[in-house]
């Protein structure tokens, strides 16, 4: 196997864009991609892509040009962008090729996500009787946790707060006006114990990664950001996923814990030697949960953490630099692969306002989703 | 107009409410709703009493479709009861005020009108209840 290196970036503003499709803001962040490589879309030896409500991502030619690549297309729900870059970093570390494209795109329409039965192999009663709505796991989830760990409503706050002062600085961000956490604490509840500003919402957005072998990456003077892991895992027995009308008393895994101690065994390394990391923050209970499960801190740790600031910009551990998803809005397609993104800029130092300082070497990131997957990548400079 | 199971294979209205659970014939394992293959799966009933696992409120209207509940919508609980032995269930929690929700309480199952059906038919659903004594 040899090295993968990042060699272009690009991302189309997530948010609210009228007028574009969702393949169309895919197509943008690959230009952007592209001119950030040095290189025109006939280099790209392949691609894989996905959207998980935008269409199929293979249809990109007709905006980028008709030049008869191979296109996989990738729907693995939150894990789509995250499968789209392992089947790119497979493509190359095989030494089948020597660079290509891996992107991600997407437009949901406003308000929840409008999952139904039958897609996830449910009985159609579920979905009748209300129990199809994915706020609901994670506040049941979180409600449990915070019971058992000993998780104050202040550090809920104190995580969507962080999440917006980011974001001020980041470019790309949906939501870029820091919200006090009187605000965030007193606004509508949705799920308890969570509020408005404490859940991110379905958004749109592109994502695109130009993906290059060392060679390639010398040649082109592009090879500073290399790819040490990229995986993806299911759930183990006992987990407790999203839309399950049952769980067993005996509890088990997660899919989080098997992705991430691969992840660190593939990468060589441990959490203690990440610089900053991107987590799964569909709300703020989830980046809380995530921190202990992705190995950075024990459960419970969470609380003295966040009052003390060890997850914002200069802390210990930075975490989701330019606001996660509580800021930048959720077009699943593409989530994974902004985080990732994120980590490149941030491992460049181009992340201006919201840079971590130090000058850091690792990056850490990692999504989870429906009906139990989750993916982690880590890079390095 | 009659009562109807929102569906069929999910609880037993008598002699008293019961959830109907499948038992893995090879593993023993306990899951709700039973699985329709039959080979595989065998029906159990599940326990009548469990406790609290954990809880939300849904305050806002679940999208429809699927969500076929009353178009006047007022928040509801939900949340996980263990029933020992068996499982730990999704349900409906009904009879109790948010404010008094907590994880250990006991709750036992009971039956609910759930939503009207296009021929008038009251839908039935199982829910869960703080624990009547006596």
């Amino acid at each position: 196997m040899q090295d993968v290196f990042i060699i272009g970036i690009g991302i189309h503003p997530f948010g609210r864009t009228e007028g574009l499709s969702g393949l169309q803001q895919g197509a943008n962040a690959a230009r952007i991609a592209l001119k950030d490589a040095g290189l025109e879309w006939q280099d790209m030896q392949f691609g894989f892509g996905g959207s998980d409500s935008a269409g199929n991502a293979d249809t990109i030619v007709n905006e980028l040009g008709l030049t008869g690549l191979p296109f996989i297309n990738v729907k693995n729900g939150c894990a789509t962008g995250g499968s789209a870059l392992i089947g790119a970093w497979q493509a190359i570390a095989s030494g089948q090729y020597d660079v290509g494209i891996a992107l991600g795109f997407d437009k949901h329409p406003r308000g929840a996500f409008n999952a139904m039965p039958a897609e996830y192999s449910l009985p159609d009663w579920y979905g009748e009787a209300g129990f199809m709505v994915t706020t609901q796991f994670f506040a049941i989830k979180l409600q449990r946790y915070m019971a058992l760990h000993g998780i104050s409503p202040q550090s809920l706050g104190r995580v969507a707060e962080k999440a917006f002062r980011n974001a001020a600085h980041a470019d790309h961000a949906w939501r870029r006006s820091p919200v006090d956490i009187d605000t965030i604490m007193h606004s509508q509840m949705v799920s308890d114990p969570l509020t408005k500003y404490m859940f991110c919402s379905p958004a749109e957005g592109g994502v695109a990664l130009i993906l290059g072998s060392e060679r390639k990456a010398r040649e082109l003077g592009r090879d500073r950001v290399r790819i040490k892991s990229a995986v993806v895992r299911t759930r183990p027995p006992g987990s407790f996923e999203v839309f399950a009308p049952c769980i067993d008393i005996e509890r088990g895994g997660a899919p989080t814990l098997l992705a991430s101690k691969a992840a660190f065994e593939m990468a060589g390394i441990g959490p203690e030697d990440i610089d900053l990391a991107q987590l799964q923050d569909t709300e703020s209970g989830a980046e809380i949960m995530h921190m202990a499960e992705n190995g950075f801190c024990d459960h419970g740790e969470q609380e003295e953490w966040l009052a003390n600031g060890w997850s914002g910009i200069d802390g210990k551990l930075p975490v989701n630099t330019d606001g996660g998803c509580l800021a930048c809005g959720e077009p699943i397609g593409a989530s994974g692969l902004r985080q990732i993104y994120e980590n490149t800029l941030q491992l460049r130092g181009l992340g201006g306002g919201r840079q971590v300082p130090g000058n850091p070497r690792t990056a850490y990131s990692h999504v989870y989703g429906a009906p139990g997957i989750s993916g982690v990548t880590i890079l390095e400079r | 107009m009659s009562a109807t199971a929102i569906a069929d294979g999910l609880f037993r209205a008598l002699p008293e409410p019961t959830l109907i659970g499948g038992r893995n014939r090879e593993t023993g394992r306990i899951v709700f709703p039973c699985p329709a293959d039959r080979d595989r799966w065998e029906a159990v009933d599940l326990p009548r009493r469990g406790t609290l696992w954990s809880w939300t409120v849904q305050r806002y209207r679940p999208k429809t479709p699927p969500y076929v509940g009353p178009e006047d919508f007022a928040p509801f609980a939900l949340g996980y009861v263990e029933l020992p032995g068996a499982t730990i269930v999704e349900s409906r929690l009904v009879d109790v005020n948010f404010d008094a929700l907590k994880i250990g309480m006991e709750m036992q199952i009971t039956l609910v009108p759930f939503a009207t059906d296009d021929q008038g038919n009251t839908i039935m659903l199982y829910a869960f209840t703080p624990l009547q004594e006596g």
